[in-house]
């Protein structure tokens, strides 16, 4: 019997949920036994005919990191879709959208501007931009066009399961891939793998108190107590707002969580939870100290979506107000 | 036709529910634009229901909780009041008029108040227009 074959591919990201999957070690091998590996361009040369030419649904599971963002990214997320029999959403980006996301905050215009125009080592006298379409004397060359905006996988195409983490941990990665080694029965659709059920605090060892705030802290602003909640010592952690199933690695070294692992259940958009967390306990209740208190919080869109911003109910900055204010 | 704001009242059930039913048994005039709905205490609204509301079509949020020192739930109103200052600077920093959302005390014997907050929230909103959330 052929082994059932796996695909892995990226969009929009680092390539550090490609690192998570060689980082299981010699379990690799175990991956390499039990699939027949057929699309991986981040590891080994395959082409996209190769993928074209597999018959609808011939792929078992597709792992799908990064975000979407450009045509050629939605180009592989439809065909991966059409190949794949279980697509998942595998890593922060993909899942909901993650630091890529981020651009979000602006457009396809100012991005170009940025970066074509305006950065200090920026040569381009003539401001050319990136044309999807040019011709050349030999013909016409075609580059994906860039989007307006940055999307999660499953605003995309259909998304079976989804893998949290920026990057996903070994160990969970591990999990997951084991579990289809041994092909164990499916869960339900959408549901999210590698993680748990609960928030970040959950696994977190610092000892917590009733939390009073008079103010917030910048991670290079105190040097946090060692046993003791960071979010008691006025460090933003975002640890009530994330799930779990990282092992609080972050925390555990003094640094407070990121938010990388998503919403916990039953939550969309982690930064409208942190901002219900934190109004518990900034210590107030007259107006004008709370907000000499929120004006602690050096970025709070940056900081409460800073991996989930596509996938908000927000999900991108409107132009409701025309003038910009920091 | 002109513009006509849809606004979604979060009203909690002690004090601004009863306050706007008193201006209705009152028979005190106030704008429909305001669409009641009644949860338990102002400290129940999860942010995320406002910023549901905007991107679900609402061009204003009314949150009316008990006054200061009266809540039935001893600081429910207190934990409305600090989410709203800080939801109010997401807002902008999303690109929202932080206007657009209006956080007020309404007491059970308050229907003249009650009228004169939600004219005053609809006027506002208003003068700002439709809020077009973009895709």
């Amino acid at each position: 019997m052929p082994k059932p074959k796996v695909a892995l591919y990226w969009a929009a990201s680092c390539g550090g949920c490609e690192i998570t999957v060689v980082d299981i070690e010699a379990h690799i091998l175990d991956v390499a036994n039990a699939f027949d590996i057929v699309f991986w361009p981040c590891l080994m040369d395959f082409k996209v005919k190769d993928v074209e030419a597999i018959e609808d649904g011939g792929i078992f599971v597709t792992l799908f990191n990064g975000a979407i963002r450009n045509s050629e990214q939605e180009h592989l997320a439809k065909l991966l879709r059409r190949k794949s029999k279980v697509l998942v959403a595998f890593g922060s980006c993909a899942h909901e959208g993650c630091i890529p996301g981020l651009a979000n905050v602006t457009n396809r215009d100012e991005i170009f501007k940025t970066v074509y125009h305006e950065t200090v080592s920026t040569d381009n006298t003539k401001g050319v931009l990136p044309q999807p379409k040019t011709e050349v004397p030999e013909g016409v060359l075609e580059i994906p066009e860039f989007w307006n905006k940055v999307c999660a996988l499953d605003q995309v195409v259909d998304v079976d399961y989804y893998v949290p983490g920026c990057p996903p941990q070994s160990n969970q990665v591990w999990a997951v891939l084991d579990h289809l080694i041994q092909g164990k029965p499916l869960p339900p659709k959408g549901s999210i793998l590698g993680a748990g059920q609960k928030s970040c605090c959950d696994e977190c060892p610092r000892v917590r108190k009733e939390k009073k705030l008079k103010r917030f802290y910048r991670t290079h602003e105190i040097i946090p107590n060692p046993d003791e909640c960071l979010l008691d010592q006025g460090l933003l952690c975002m640890g009530p707002a994330t799930r779990d199933g990282c092992g609080a690695k972050c925390v555990k070294v003094g640094i407070p969580c990121r938010g990388c692992y998503g919403p916990p259940p039953g939550s969309h958009d982690m930064g409208m939870k942190m901002i219900s967390a934190l109004s518990s306990v900034i210590d107030s209740e007259d107006p004008a100290e709370i907000d000499r208190i929120i004006a602690t919080i050096a970025d709070p869109v940056g900081t409460f979506y800073r991996f989930n911003l596509a996938h908000s109910i927000l999900y991108r900055v409107q132009d409701d107000v025309k003038e910009k204010r920091p | 036709m002109p513009f006509e704001p849809k606004i979604v009242g979060f009203l909690c059930n002690w004090c601004s529910y009863t306050g706007a039913d008193l201006a209705g048994v009152s028979r005190i005039k106030w704008p429909p634009n305001v669409r009641p709905i009644r949860v338990m205490c102002s400290g129940r609204i999860d942010p995320t229901f406002i910023v549901k509301a905007f991107r679900e079509g609402a061009d204003g949020v009314l949150v009316s909780g008990c006054h200061p020192g009266d809540c039935h739930y001893y600081q429910g109103n207190y934990k409305a009041l600090r989410r709203y200052h800080l939801l109010r600077r997401v807002l902008e920093q999303f690109g929202i008029h932080p206007d657009r959302l209006m956080l007020t005390w309404v007491s059970a014997a308050e229907g003249e108040r009650w009228a004169k907050v939600t004219n005053e929230i609809t006027e506002r909103v208003r003068k700002l227009g439709p809020l077009h959330l973009k895709d």
